[in-house]
Protein backbone atom coordinates (compact mmCIF):
# COMPACT_ATOMS: atom_id res chain seq x y z
CA UNK A 1 0.00 0.00 0.00
CA UNK A 2 1.21 3.50 -0.91
CA UNK A 3 -0.10 6.68 0.64
CA UNK A 4 -0.09 10.15 -0.90
CA UNK A 5 -1.30 13.35 0.68
CA UNK A 6 -2.50 16.58 -0.86
CA UNK A 7 -1.44 19.27 1.60
CA UNK A 8 -3.20 21.80 -0.62
CA UNK A 9 -6.53 20.22 0.14
CA UNK A 10 -5.90 19.38 3.82
CA UNK A 11 -7.98 21.43 6.23
CA UNK A 12 -6.10 20.28 9.30
CA UNK A 13 -9.01 18.32 10.65
CA UNK A 14 -6.76 15.79 12.34
CA UNK A 15 -9.14 12.92 11.62
CA UNK A 16 -6.26 11.06 9.99
CA UNK A 17 -4.14 11.35 13.13
CA UNK A 18 -7.00 10.10 15.29
CA UNK A 19 -7.52 7.14 12.97
CA UNK A 20 -3.88 6.22 12.27
CA UNK A 21 -1.43 8.01 14.56
CA UNK A 22 1.52 5.92 13.35
CA UNK A 23 0.98 6.97 9.76
CA UNK A 24 -0.09 10.62 10.02
CA UNK A 25 0.85 13.62 12.09
CA UNK A 26 -0.01 17.31 11.93
CA UNK A 27 2.33 20.28 11.62
CA UNK A 28 2.43 22.38 14.75
CA UNK A 29 2.01 25.76 13.06
CA UNK A 30 -1.06 25.20 10.93
CA UNK A 31 -2.28 21.68 11.60
CA UNK A 32 -1.54 20.49 8.05
CA UNK A 33 -1.08 16.78 7.61
CA UNK A 34 2.40 15.23 7.73
CA UNK A 35 2.88 11.78 6.27
CA UNK A 36 5.02 9.65 8.56
CA UNK A 37 4.89 6.40 6.60
CA UNK A 38 4.57 6.38 2.83
CA UNK A 39 4.25 2.61 2.78
CA UNK A 40 2.53 1.54 5.98
CA UNK A 41 3.07 -2.06 7.06
CA UNK A 42 0.23 -4.57 6.69
CA UNK A 43 -1.02 -4.17 10.25
CA UNK A 44 -1.60 -0.44 9.69
CA UNK A 45 -3.33 -0.75 6.32
CA UNK A 46 -6.86 -0.93 7.68
CA UNK A 47 -6.36 2.12 9.89
CA UNK A 48 -4.76 4.00 7.00
CA UNK A 49 -7.67 3.23 4.74
CA UNK A 50 -10.09 4.31 7.42
CA UNK A 51 -8.21 7.62 7.74
CA UNK A 52 -8.49 8.21 4.00
CA UNK A 53 -12.23 7.58 4.13
CA UNK A 54 -12.73 9.86 7.12
CA UNK A 55 -10.68 12.79 5.84
CA UNK A 56 -13.29 15.48 5.17
CA UNK A 57 -11.05 17.14 2.59
CA UNK A 58 -10.25 14.03 0.54
CA UNK A 59 -6.60 14.87 1.09
CA UNK A 60 -5.40 11.28 1.51
CA UNK A 61 -5.05 8.95 -1.46
CA UNK A 62 -4.31 5.28 -0.91
CA UNK A 63 -2.95 3.19 -3.79
CA UNK A 64 -2.90 -0.56 -3.48
CA UNK B 1 -32.08 -6.85 8.01
CA UNK B 2 -31.20 -10.08 6.28
CA UNK B 3 -31.90 -10.13 2.54
CA UNK B 4 -31.54 -6.81 0.81
CA UNK B 5 -32.18 -7.30 -2.88
CA UNK B 6 -31.88 -3.65 -3.79
CA UNK B 7 -30.74 -0.50 -2.02
CA UNK B 8 -31.62 2.92 -3.43
CA UNK B 9 -29.75 5.98 -2.19
CA UNK B 10 -31.37 9.32 -3.03
CA UNK B 11 -28.97 12.29 -3.07
CA UNK B 12 -25.59 11.82 -4.77
CA UNK B 13 -23.26 13.93 -2.70
CA UNK B 14 -21.04 13.48 0.36
CA UNK B 15 -23.50 11.44 2.42
CA UNK B 16 -25.01 9.45 -0.44
CA UNK B 17 -21.68 8.49 -2.02
CA UNK B 18 -20.23 7.46 1.35
CA UNK B 19 -23.28 5.32 2.12
CA UNK B 20 -23.08 3.52 -1.22
CA UNK B 21 -19.34 2.90 -0.98
CA UNK B 22 -19.55 1.71 2.62
CA UNK B 23 -22.29 -0.77 1.69
CA UNK B 24 -19.92 -2.32 -0.84
CA UNK B 25 -16.95 -2.26 1.48
CA UNK B 26 -18.99 -4.00 4.16
CA UNK B 27 -19.84 -6.78 1.75
CA UNK B 28 -23.25 -5.88 0.35
CA UNK B 29 -23.57 -7.57 -3.04
CA UNK B 30 -27.15 -6.72 -4.05
CA UNK B 31 -28.24 -4.09 -6.52
CA UNK B 32 -27.18 -0.57 -5.55
CA UNK B 33 -28.54 2.60 -7.17
CA UNK B 34 -27.45 6.16 -6.41
CA UNK B 35 -29.90 8.82 -7.61
CA UNK B 36 -29.03 12.52 -7.84
CA UNK B 37 -30.77 15.52 -9.35
CA UNK B 38 -27.57 17.35 -10.27
CA UNK B 39 -26.00 16.66 -13.67
CA UNK B 40 -22.41 16.89 -12.44
CA UNK B 41 -20.49 13.93 -11.04
CA UNK B 42 -20.77 14.03 -7.23
CA UNK B 43 -18.48 16.71 -5.80
CA UNK B 44 -17.45 18.30 -2.54
CA UNK B 45 -19.04 21.55 -1.39
CA UNK B 46 -16.71 23.15 1.21
CA UNK B 47 -14.14 24.33 -1.38
CA UNK B 48 -16.90 26.16 -3.30
CA UNK B 49 -16.97 29.14 -0.95
CA UNK B 50 -13.18 29.02 -0.49
CA UNK B 51 -10.76 27.76 -3.17
CA UNK B 52 -13.27 27.74 -6.06
CA UNK B 53 -14.68 31.20 -5.34
CA UNK B 54 -11.17 32.56 -4.92
CA UNK B 55 -10.12 30.94 -8.19
CA UNK B 56 -7.22 28.92 -6.77
CA UNK B 57 -8.90 25.57 -7.60
CA UNK B 58 -10.43 24.47 -10.84
CA UNK B 59 -13.93 23.12 -10.11
CA UNK B 60 -12.81 19.64 -11.32
CA UNK B 61 -10.73 19.35 -8.18
CA UNK B 62 -13.88 19.14 -6.08
CA UNK B 63 -15.11 15.94 -7.77
CA UNK B 64 -15.40 13.21 -5.15
CA UNK B 65 -14.56 10.18 -7.33
CA UNK B 66 -13.70 9.61 -10.97
CA UNK B 67 -16.67 8.29 -12.94
CA UNK B 68 -15.05 4.85 -13.28
CA UNK B 69 -15.07 4.38 -9.49
CA UNK B 70 -18.84 3.89 -9.52
CA UNK B 71 -18.81 1.21 -12.21
CA UNK B 72 -15.83 -0.45 -10.49
CA UNK B 73 -17.91 -0.79 -7.33
CA UNK B 74 -21.01 -1.80 -9.24
CA UNK B 75 -22.87 1.33 -8.15
CA UNK B 76 -25.55 2.38 -10.64
CA UNK B 77 -25.36 6.16 -10.92
CA UNK B 78 -28.54 7.94 -12.06
CA UNK B 79 -27.63 11.62 -12.34
CA UNK B 80 -29.77 14.53 -13.49
CA UNK B 81 -32.79 12.71 -12.15
CA UNK B 82 -34.76 13.91 -9.13
CA UNK B 83 -36.77 11.70 -6.83
CA UNK B 84 -40.24 13.19 -6.64
CA UNK B 85 -42.21 10.77 -4.50
CA UNK B 86 -41.99 7.87 -2.08
CA UNK B 87 -44.47 5.07 -1.41
CA UNK B 88 -43.59 3.38 1.85
CA UNK B 89 -46.18 0.61 1.53
CA UNK B 90 -45.15 -0.45 -1.96
CA UNK B 91 -41.50 0.38 -1.31
CA UNK B 92 -41.00 2.47 -4.41
CA UNK B 93 -39.36 5.78 -5.23
CA UNK B 94 -40.81 7.80 -8.10
CA UNK B 95 -38.36 9.65 -10.32
CA UNK B 96 -38.93 12.85 -12.32
CA UNK B 97 -38.41 10.96 -15.59
CA UNK B 98 -41.44 8.79 -14.76
CA UNK B 99 -39.46 5.73 -13.72
CA UNK B 100 -40.21 3.95 -10.46
CA UNK B 101 -37.51 2.23 -8.43
CA UNK B 102 -38.41 -0.56 -6.05
CA UNK B 103 -36.22 -0.88 -2.96
CA UNK B 104 -35.62 -3.13 0.01
CA UNK B 105 -33.48 -0.49 1.68
CA UNK B 106 -33.75 3.26 1.06
CA UNK B 107 -31.38 6.02 2.11
CA UNK B 108 -32.50 9.64 2.12
CA UNK B 109 -29.45 11.87 1.58
CA UNK B 110 -30.92 14.88 -0.20
CA UNK B 111 -29.13 17.53 1.88
CA UNK B 112 -30.39 21.07 2.07
CA UNK B 113 -31.27 23.91 -0.28
CA UNK B 114 -30.56 27.60 0.30
CA UNK B 115 -33.17 29.76 1.95
CA UNK B 116 -34.09 32.78 -0.16
CA UNK B 117 -35.37 36.32 0.40
CA UNK B 118 -39.11 36.87 -0.17
CA UNK B 119 -38.32 38.72 -3.41
CA UNK B 120 -35.48 39.97 -5.59
CA UNK B 121 -33.92 36.69 -6.70
CA UNK B 122 -35.06 37.29 -10.28
CA UNK B 123 -32.69 40.29 -10.57
CA UNK B 124 -29.41 39.70 -12.40
CA UNK B 125 -26.47 39.67 -9.98
CA UNK B 126 -28.38 38.05 -7.11
CA UNK B 127 -26.95 34.70 -6.04
CA UNK B 128 -27.19 31.84 -3.60
CA UNK B 129 -24.32 29.38 -3.07
CA UNK B 130 -24.83 25.65 -2.81
CA UNK B 131 -23.81 24.02 -6.08
CA UNK B 132 -20.70 24.15 -8.23
CA UNK B 133 -22.82 25.98 -10.82
CA UNK B 134 -23.74 28.57 -8.19
CA UNK B 135 -20.07 29.03 -7.29
CA UNK B 136 -18.97 29.56 -10.89
CA UNK B 137 -21.83 31.95 -11.64
CA UNK B 138 -21.05 33.96 -8.51
CA UNK B 139 -17.34 34.05 -9.29
CA UNK B 140 -18.06 35.18 -12.85
CA UNK B 141 -20.19 38.07 -11.59
CA UNK B 142 -17.68 39.01 -8.89
CA UNK B 143 -14.90 39.31 -11.47
CA UNK B 144 -17.02 41.77 -13.46
CA UNK B 145 -18.09 43.87 -10.49
CA UNK B 146 -16.84 46.31 -7.92
CA UNK B 147 -19.29 46.13 -5.02
CA UNK B 148 -20.83 43.07 -3.41
CA UNK B 149 -23.26 42.84 -0.52
CA UNK B 150 -23.36 39.55 1.35
CA UNK B 151 -26.63 39.03 3.20
CA UNK B 152 -26.17 36.75 6.19
CA UNK B 153 -23.05 36.49 8.36
CA UNK B 154 -23.04 32.77 9.06
CA UNK B 155 -20.31 30.40 7.84
CA UNK B 156 -21.15 30.71 4.18
CA UNK B 157 -21.57 34.48 4.26
CA UNK B 158 -18.39 35.18 6.18
CA UNK B 159 -16.33 32.83 4.00
CA UNK B 160 -17.71 34.32 0.80
CA UNK B 161 -17.15 37.86 2.10
CA UNK B 162 -13.51 36.98 2.76
CA UNK B 163 -13.08 35.41 -0.69
CA UNK B 164 -14.68 38.43 -2.41
CA UNK B 165 -12.48 40.81 -0.44
CA UNK B 166 -9.45 38.83 -1.53
CA UNK B 167 -10.59 39.31 -5.13
CA UNK B 168 -10.36 43.05 -4.45
CA UNK B 169 -14.05 43.92 -4.28
CA UNK B 170 -15.74 46.40 -2.05
CA UNK B 171 -17.56 44.06 0.37
CA UNK B 172 -20.41 44.76 2.78
CA UNK B 173 -21.61 42.03 5.11
CA UNK B 174 -25.15 42.46 6.48
CA UNK B 175 -26.83 40.56 9.31
CA UNK B 176 -29.62 41.36 11.76
CA UNK B 177 -27.59 39.91 14.63
CA UNK B 178 -25.02 42.10 16.37
CA UNK B 179 -21.96 40.08 15.32
CA UNK B 180 -20.99 37.64 12.58
CA UNK B 181 -21.17 33.97 13.63
CA UNK B 182 -22.47 34.94 17.06
CA UNK B 183 -25.08 32.18 17.05
CA UNK B 184 -22.47 29.61 16.22
CA UNK B 185 -19.59 30.69 18.50
CA UNK B 186 -20.89 33.13 21.12
CA UNK B 187 -19.93 36.78 21.51
CA UNK B 188 -16.19 36.68 22.22
CA UNK B 189 -15.17 34.55 19.25
CA UNK B 190 -17.72 36.40 17.12
CA UNK B 191 -16.12 39.71 18.10
CA UNK B 192 -12.75 38.39 16.96
CA UNK B 193 -14.29 37.33 13.63
CA UNK B 194 -15.77 40.83 13.26
CA UNK B 195 -12.40 42.42 14.00
CA UNK B 196 -10.66 40.20 11.46
CA UNK B 197 -13.14 41.13 8.73
CA UNK B 198 -12.95 44.85 9.51
CA UNK B 199 -9.15 44.79 9.49
CA UNK B 200 -9.24 43.28 6.04
CA UNK B 201 -11.61 45.94 4.80
CA UNK B 202 -14.99 44.20 4.93
CA UNK B 203 -17.67 46.68 5.90
CA UNK B 204 -19.88 45.17 8.59
CA UNK B 205 -23.50 46.24 8.81
CA UNK B 206 -24.56 44.01 11.66
CA UNK B 207 -27.66 44.59 13.72
CA UNK B 208 -29.44 45.50 10.47
CA UNK B 209 -31.86 43.51 8.39
CA UNK B 210 -32.64 43.67 4.71
CA UNK B 211 -35.87 45.34 3.60
CA UNK B 212 -35.58 44.71 -0.15
CA UNK B 213 -33.26 44.59 -3.09
CA UNK B 214 -33.21 47.52 -5.52
CA UNK B 215 -32.85 47.33 -9.31
CA UNK B 216 -34.79 47.07 -12.56
CA UNK B 217 -33.42 44.01 -14.28
CA UNK B 218 -30.10 43.85 -12.48
CA UNK B 219 -29.55 44.46 -8.77
CA UNK B 220 -28.27 47.93 -7.91
CA UNK B 221 -28.46 48.06 -4.14
CA UNK B 222 -29.72 46.61 -0.89
CA UNK B 223 -32.11 48.57 1.30
CA UNK B 224 -31.53 47.99 5.00
CA UNK B 225 -33.90 48.30 7.95
CA UNK B 226 -32.12 51.49 9.09
CA UNK B 227 -33.25 53.17 5.84
CA UNK B 228 -29.88 53.22 4.10
CA UNK B 229 -29.30 51.69 0.67
CA UNK B 230 -25.95 49.99 0.10
CA UNK B 231 -24.82 50.02 -3.53
CA UNK B 232 -24.22 46.58 -5.03
CA UNK B 233 -23.64 45.00 -8.44
CA UNK B 234 -23.66 41.57 -6.85
CA UNK B 235 -25.64 40.26 -3.89
CA UNK B 236 -25.03 36.91 -2.26
CA UNK B 237 -27.94 35.72 -0.14
CA UNK B 238 -26.52 33.39 2.52
CA UNK B 239 -29.30 33.17 5.07
CA UNK B 240 -29.22 29.47 5.83
CA UNK B 241 -30.53 26.34 4.23
CA UNK B 242 -33.60 24.16 4.60
CA UNK B 243 -33.71 20.36 4.40
CA UNK B 244 -34.60 19.11 0.90
CA UNK B 245 -37.63 17.06 1.92
CA UNK B 246 -40.30 18.34 -0.47
CA UNK B 247 -40.27 15.03 -2.39
CA UNK B 248 -41.31 13.24 0.84
CA UNK B 249 -44.51 15.27 1.30
CA UNK B 250 -47.46 12.99 1.94
CA UNK B 251 -45.28 9.86 2.11
CA UNK B 252 -45.68 9.38 5.84
CA UNK B 253 -41.97 9.85 6.56
CA UNK B 254 -41.84 12.14 9.61
CA UNK B 255 -40.39 15.50 8.63
CA UNK B 256 -39.75 18.31 11.12
CA UNK B 257 -36.74 20.45 10.18
CA UNK B 258 -35.27 17.37 8.51
CA UNK B 259 -36.13 13.69 8.37
CA UNK B 260 -36.77 12.61 11.95
CA UNK B 261 -34.89 9.41 12.81
CA UNK B 262 -34.14 7.20 15.78
CA UNK B 263 -30.65 6.72 17.22
CA UNK B 264 -29.69 4.37 14.38
CA UNK B 265 -30.78 6.98 11.79
CA UNK B 266 -33.82 4.89 10.83
CA UNK B 267 -37.03 6.76 10.01
CA UNK B 268 -39.33 3.98 8.71
CA UNK B 269 -39.06 0.28 8.00
CA UNK B 270 -36.01 -0.11 5.77
CA UNK B 271 -35.65 3.66 5.38
CA UNK B 272 -32.70 5.66 6.78
CA UNK B 273 -31.41 9.22 6.46
CA UNK B 274 -27.86 10.62 6.42
CA UNK B 275 -26.12 13.98 6.12
CA UNK B 276 -27.54 17.51 6.25
CA UNK B 277 -31.12 16.28 5.81
CA UNK B 278 -31.15 13.87 8.79
CA UNK B 279 -32.41 14.85 12.22
CA UNK B 280 -31.68 11.94 14.48
CA UNK B 281 -31.69 11.14 18.17
CA UNK B 282 -28.15 11.58 19.51
CA UNK B 283 -27.93 9.40 22.62
CA UNK B 284 -25.11 11.34 24.32
CA UNK B 285 -26.35 14.84 23.65
CA UNK B 286 -29.81 13.62 24.56
CA UNK B 287 -31.94 15.17 21.87
CA UNK B 288 -32.77 15.38 18.21
CA UNK B 289 -29.87 16.80 16.29
CA UNK B 290 -29.23 17.83 12.71
CA UNK B 291 -25.70 18.66 11.65
CA UNK B 292 -24.90 20.61 8.49
CA UNK B 293 -21.21 19.81 8.36
CA UNK B 294 -19.05 17.90 5.95
CA UNK B 295 -17.55 15.43 8.42
CA UNK B 296 -20.98 14.38 9.61
CA UNK B 297 -22.05 13.52 6.07
CA UNK B 298 -19.22 10.98 5.89
CA UNK B 299 -19.65 9.56 9.37
CA UNK B 300 -23.42 9.31 9.15
CA UNK B 301 -23.24 7.79 5.68
CA UNK B 302 -20.96 5.08 7.07
CA UNK B 303 -23.25 4.51 10.05
CA UNK B 304 -26.37 4.23 7.87
CA UNK B 305 -24.72 1.69 5.57
CA UNK B 306 -23.89 -0.47 8.58
CA UNK B 307 -27.38 -0.04 10.03
CA UNK B 308 -28.90 -1.18 6.72
CA UNK B 309 -26.77 -4.29 6.96
CA UNK B 310 -28.09 -5.02 10.43
CA UNK B 311 -25.93 -3.12 12.94
CA UNK B 312 -27.91 -1.79 15.90
CA UNK B 313 -25.28 0.69 17.11
CA UNK B 314 -26.57 4.19 17.87
CA UNK B 315 -24.92 6.95 15.84
CA UNK B 316 -23.19 9.07 18.48
CA UNK B 317 -20.42 11.16 16.92
CA UNK B 318 -18.63 14.18 18.30
CA UNK B 319 -19.51 16.65 15.52
CA UNK B 320 -16.59 18.36 13.81
CA UNK B 321 -16.43 21.36 11.52
CA UNK B 322 -14.06 23.96 10.24
CA UNK B 323 -14.18 27.30 8.49
CA UNK B 324 -11.45 29.22 6.65
CA UNK B 325 -11.60 32.99 6.38
CA UNK B 326 -8.58 35.13 5.49
CA UNK B 327 -5.75 33.62 7.56
CA UNK B 328 -8.08 32.20 10.20
CA UNK B 329 -8.63 28.48 10.36
CA UNK B 330 -11.30 27.90 12.95
CA UNK B 331 -12.16 24.34 13.88
CA UNK B 332 -14.47 22.89 16.45
CA UNK B 333 -15.51 19.60 17.97
CA UNK B 334 -18.77 19.08 19.81
CA UNK B 335 -21.76 21.34 20.21
CA UNK B 336 -22.10 25.02 21.12
CA UNK B 337 -25.53 25.38 22.68
CA UNK B 338 -27.23 28.49 23.98
CA UNK B 339 -25.94 29.45 27.39
CA UNK B 340 -22.74 27.40 27.22
CA UNK B 341 -19.92 29.11 29.10
CA UNK B 342 -16.84 29.87 27.07
CA UNK B 343 -13.33 30.04 28.52
CA UNK B 344 -9.99 30.38 26.74
CA UNK B 345 -7.95 27.32 27.75
CA UNK B 346 -4.80 27.72 25.65
CA UNK B 347 -3.21 30.64 23.82
CA UNK B 348 -4.74 34.09 23.55
CA UNK B 349 -7.88 35.25 21.92
CA UNK B 350 -6.49 38.71 21.13
CA UNK B 351 -3.57 37.08 19.31
CA UNK B 352 -6.03 34.91 17.38
CA UNK B 353 -4.31 31.74 18.35
CA UNK B 354 -6.24 29.88 20.98
CA UNK B 355 -8.36 26.95 22.06
CA UNK B 356 -11.62 27.71 23.88
CA UNK B 357 -13.74 25.31 25.88
CA UNK B 358 -17.53 25.57 26.03
CA UNK B 359 -19.17 24.25 29.18
CA UNK B 360 -22.77 23.37 29.86
CA UNK B 361 -23.80 22.19 33.32
CA UNK B 362 -20.18 21.84 34.29
CA UNK B 363 -19.25 19.60 31.36
CA UNK B 364 -17.21 20.46 28.30
CA UNK B 365 -19.62 20.09 25.37
CA UNK B 366 -17.53 21.83 22.73
CA UNK B 367 -13.93 22.84 22.04
CA UNK B 368 -12.99 25.43 19.46
CA UNK B 369 -9.55 26.19 18.07
CA UNK B 370 -8.40 29.20 16.09
CA UNK B 371 -5.13 28.50 14.26
CA UNK B 372 -4.28 25.87 16.90
CA UNK B 373 -5.15 22.56 15.28
CA UNK B 374 -2.83 20.28 17.22
CA UNK B 375 -3.83 21.45 20.67
CA UNK B 376 -7.46 21.32 19.62
CA UNK B 377 -7.15 17.71 18.58
CA UNK B 378 -5.79 16.87 22.01
CA UNK B 379 -8.65 18.68 23.71
CA UNK B 380 -11.24 16.82 21.65
CA UNK B 381 -11.25 14.02 24.21
CA UNK B 382 -12.64 16.43 26.83
CA UNK B 383 -15.92 16.73 24.95
CA UNK B 384 -18.80 14.81 26.45
CA UNK B 385 -22.53 14.91 26.01
CA UNK B 386 -24.85 17.36 27.64
CA UNK B 387 -28.36 16.86 28.89
CA UNK B 388 -31.15 18.57 26.99
CA UNK B 389 -31.81 18.81 23.28
CA UNK B 390 -29.09 20.33 21.20
CA UNK B 391 -29.08 21.56 17.66
CA UNK B 392 -25.97 22.42 15.83
CA UNK B 393 -24.87 23.07 12.32
CA UNK B 394 -24.80 25.81 9.78
CA UNK B 395 -28.39 26.72 10.53
CA UNK B 396 -29.50 29.10 13.24
CA UNK B 397 -29.35 27.90 16.83
CA UNK B 398 -28.85 30.27 19.68
CA UNK B 399 -25.72 31.81 20.98
CA UNK B 400 -23.42 30.50 23.65
CA UNK B 401 -22.42 33.19 26.15
CA UNK B 402 -18.99 34.05 27.39
CA UNK B 403 -17.83 33.45 30.93
C1 LIG C 1 -20.46 26.54 -0.10
C2 LIG C 1 -20.44 25.60 1.06
C3 LIG C 1 -19.34 25.58 1.92
C4 LIG C 1 -19.28 24.68 2.99
N1 LIG C 1 -18.19 24.69 3.81
C5 LIG C 1 -18.13 23.82 4.85
C6 LIG C 1 -16.99 23.83 5.73
O1 LIG C 1 -16.06 24.61 5.57
N2 LIG C 1 -16.97 22.93 6.74
C7 LIG C 1 -17.99 22.05 6.95
O2 LIG C 1 -17.90 21.27 7.89
N3 LIG C 1 -19.07 22.03 6.14
C8 LIG C 1 -19.17 22.90 5.10
N4 LIG C 1 -20.27 22.89 4.28
C9 LIG C 1 -21.36 21.93 4.54
C10 LIG C 1 -21.14 20.62 3.81
O3 LIG C 1 -20.81 20.82 2.49
C11 LIG C 1 -22.41 19.77 3.93
O4 LIG C 1 -22.55 19.42 5.28
C12 LIG C 1 -22.38 18.53 3.05
O5 LIG C 1 -22.34 18.86 1.70
C13 LIG C 1 -23.60 17.65 3.34
O6 LIG C 1 -23.63 16.57 2.46
P1 LIG C 1 -24.99 15.84 2.09
O7 LIG C 1 -24.59 14.75 1.16
O8 LIG C 1 -25.74 15.52 3.32
O9 LIG C 1 -25.89 16.93 1.36
P2 LIG C 1 -25.64 17.76 0.03
O10 LIG C 1 -24.19 18.00 -0.18
O11 LIG C 1 -26.56 18.92 0.09
O12 LIG C 1 -26.13 16.78 -1.15
C14 LIG C 1 -27.46 16.44 -1.35
C15 LIG C 1 -27.60 16.07 -2.80
O13 LIG C 1 -28.93 15.59 -3.03
C16 LIG C 1 -29.45 16.20 -4.19
N5 LIG C 1 -30.92 16.18 -4.11
C17 LIG C 1 -31.72 17.00 -3.38
N6 LIG C 1 -33.02 16.66 -3.56
C18 LIG C 1 -33.03 15.60 -4.42
C19 LIG C 1 -34.07 14.81 -4.97
N7 LIG C 1 -35.36 15.02 -4.70
N8 LIG C 1 -33.72 13.80 -5.82
C20 LIG C 1 -32.41 13.56 -6.11
N9 LIG C 1 -31.39 14.29 -5.59
C21 LIG C 1 -31.71 15.30 -4.76
C22 LIG C 1 -28.85 17.58 -4.16
O14 LIG C 1 -28.91 18.21 -5.41
C23 LIG C 1 -27.43 17.25 -3.74
O15 LIG C 1 -26.66 16.88 -4.85
C24 LIG C 1 -20.36 23.80 3.21
C25 LIG C 1 -21.48 23.83 2.36
C26 LIG C 1 -21.53 24.73 1.30
C27 LIG C 1 -22.72 24.75 0.38
S1 LIG D 1 -7.94 14.25 8.05
FE1 LIG D 1 -7.55 15.13 6.03
S2 LIG D 1 -7.91 17.29 6.31
FE2 LIG D 1 -7.66 16.39 8.32
S3 LIG D 1 -5.50 16.68 8.84
FE3 LIG D 1 -5.77 14.67 7.95
S4 LIG D 1 -5.36 15.01 5.79
FE4 LIG D 1 -5.74 16.98 6.64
Amino acid sequence: MKVRIDVDACVGAGQCVLAAPDVFDQRDEDGMVVLLLEEPPAELEAATEHAALLCPALAIVVDR
Amino acid sequence: MGNLGRVVVVGASAAGVTTAETLRREGYTGRLTLVGDEEALPYDRPPLSKQVLAGVWEPEKTVLRPESAYADQDIELLLGNAACGLDLARRTVALANGEELGYDGLVIATGTTPRTLPSGHDLAGVHVLRTVGDALALRGDLLRSSAVVVVGAGFLGTEAAAAARQLGLDVTLVDPLPLPLVRQFGDRVAAAIAELHEERGVRLRTGTGVVRLHGETAVSGVELTDGTVVRADVVLVAIGAVPATGWLDGSGVPVDDGVVCDATCRTADGVYAAGDVARWFHPHFGGLMRVEHRMNATEQGMAVARALLGAQTPFAPVPYFWTDQFDAKVQAYGVFPAGAEMTVAHGRLDEREFVAHYLAQGRVVGVLGWNMARQLRQDRQLVSGSPGGVRTGRTPGSAPRSA
